[in-house]
């Protein structure tokens, strides 16, 4: 029986070595007679591209962005994650324009102090799977659920869940590739450019009233930010405060004057979620 | 010669992988809106199904004399992984539109169920080597016969005036099952006795 069983181990071990041995030694020799000469340069923009593979350009992978570049089918600006894209114009021997930077803006303020829960969630640690049970825990329908799946996404460790059960996101590592944006099963994180600090940290379309029975931070859409904004950066549309970046010049008038606290500037920002 | 046609006509009609056995179905799906990216991933699979099912009838051998049949799974997926990763090579080489068109389709003939399906039935229904391989070519053809009317009938389907709802993959998995059910008139055949053989 030992002798049997000892044999059947070293006939598997056996056959399934020579098997691969054969099979990687053929498989060998036809990659090198089979060989295709692709572009130099597909490699050569490869090897500057971030290699995270995190499919932020919408190719499948570094090597297929670099193959889109190469074959004209995408820009040289195309991955989102490179801050200087000139290197890869050098390489195709165009010019390169600047782009804005964008980085990932969490959209809700109310964590577990500010915004109360209806019921205690005790399912899959996941915001969709939370999303489809009843709408989710959280008594706002428009919040975050601080489950975190945007920050489990991230493939550049640039974000964490602060002990409020908020994302917060670390605006010097962010690439803006935008996959914690597609995560987000309520839509609370955009893209935004990474010089306009002021934000509306709402997405609660409901009436005044509504929003104070559910979060303590917000947006009551008193209009007082769309009053005082010099540039009239800040329209109310749907019960919500909307900053426009392209009009908003940092001066944080609005975030003195919001009564409810919702709109964060650079500083009170980091202080309010993290 | 009349009970290699009778594997052949069996395996293309009677027994379809797709229809019948209801093995291959993702790039059935997958690679079926155009009628030559459908022709082509169908001479792909026909290669890799008769290879596959020759080598492994050999392997098959080896692994009952040593008395190792419970490897079978893993060898057999081992030459199905190798010939894919060849049929890859000599299609990237030989033609690169082709190999545009059928993109992640091609890696994934590995885990067509099909070509593994083929391979398993060769040692359960004991054919001999020529009868294997012949079985192999005959369900290829099966699936690359289905594959391309189903490609037509989505070629054309392209330009129906459907419901929005039904766009894209609700009439296609509807069409299937109707194709599926037209082929369901072959089952039950008695083909010796319909041929007079």
């Amino acid at each position: 029986m030992e002798a049997g069983s000892m044999s059947i181990i070293l006939h598997g071990v056996a056959v399934l070595l020579v098997l691969g041995a054969a099979f990687g030694l053929g498989l060998a020799i036809a990659s090198r007679k089979l060989a295709v000469e692709s572009d130099p340069r597909i490699d050569e923009i490869e090897a500057l591209l971030p290699g995270a593979n995190c499919g932020g350009c919408g190719y499948p992978g570094c090597r297929g962005m670099a193959e889109a570049i190469v074959a004209g089918a995408a820009p040289v600006t195309g991955c989102p994650v490179l801050k200087d894209h000139s290197p890869i114009a050098a390489v195709m021997g165009v010019e390169s324009t600047a782009t804005e930077r964008l980085i990932a803006r969490v959209r809700c303020g109310g964590g577990r102090k500010e915004a109360p829960q209806r019921f205690i969630y005790f399912g899959v640690e996941d915001c969709a799977a939370a999303q489809s049970l009843g709408g989710g825990a959280k008594a706002c329908t428009y919040g975050c659920l601080g489950l975190g799946s945007c920050v489990k996404v991230c493939p550049f460790g640039a974000m964490k869940m602060s002990d409020n059960a908020l994302p917060v996101v670390d605006e010097e590592k962010c690439t803006g590739c935008g996959l914690c944006v597609k995560a987000c099963p309520r839509q609370i994180i955009t893209l935004w450019p990474y010089d306009k600090k002021v934000t509306v940290l709402c997405m609660n379309k409901d009436k005044g009233a509504e929003v104070r029975a559910v979060c303590k931070v917000g947006c009551i859409a008193c209009r007082l930010c769309t009053k005082n904004c010099p540039t009239g950066a800040i329209p109310v549309e749907d019960n919500l405060a909307r900053i426009t970046p392209e009009l908003c010049t940092n001066c944080e008038i609005c975030v003195e004057k919001c009564p409810m606290k919702t709109i964060k500037g650079a500083k009170k920002q980091e202080r309010a979620v993290g | 010669m009349t009970e290699y046609l009778l594997i052949v006509l069996s395996a293309i009609f009677i027994n379809n992988f797709i229809v019948a056995r209801f093995l291959g179905i993702c790039p059935f799906l997958g690679v079926s809106k155009q009628v030559e990216t459908a022709t082509g991933m169908g001479m792909a699979v026909t290669f890799v199904m008769a290879l596959a099912s020759g080598i492994t009838y050999w392997l098959q051998k080896v692994l009952v004399m040593f008395n190792i049949e419970f490897l079978q799974t893993i060898t057999f997926i081992l030459v199905i992984a190798v010939l894919v990763q060849f049929v890859e090579m000599v299609i990237k080489k030989s033609s690169p539109v082709l190999y545009q068109a059928l993109g992640i389709y091609l890696p994934l003939i590995t885990t067509n169920c099909a070509v593994l399906g083929v391979t398993i039935i060769n040692v359960t229904e004991n054919y001999n080597f020529l009868q294997s391989v012949v079985n192999g070519i005959g369900g290829a053809l099966g699936f690359s016969l289905l594959l391309i009317l189903f490609a037509g009938i989505r070629e054309r389907l392209a330009f129906a005036p459907l419901p929005k709802a039904l766009e894209g993959i609700p009439i296609a998995l509807i069409t299937a099952g109707l194709v599926s059910m037209a082929f369901l008139g072959f089952s039950g055949f008695n083909l010796e006795a319909l041929l007079g053989f």
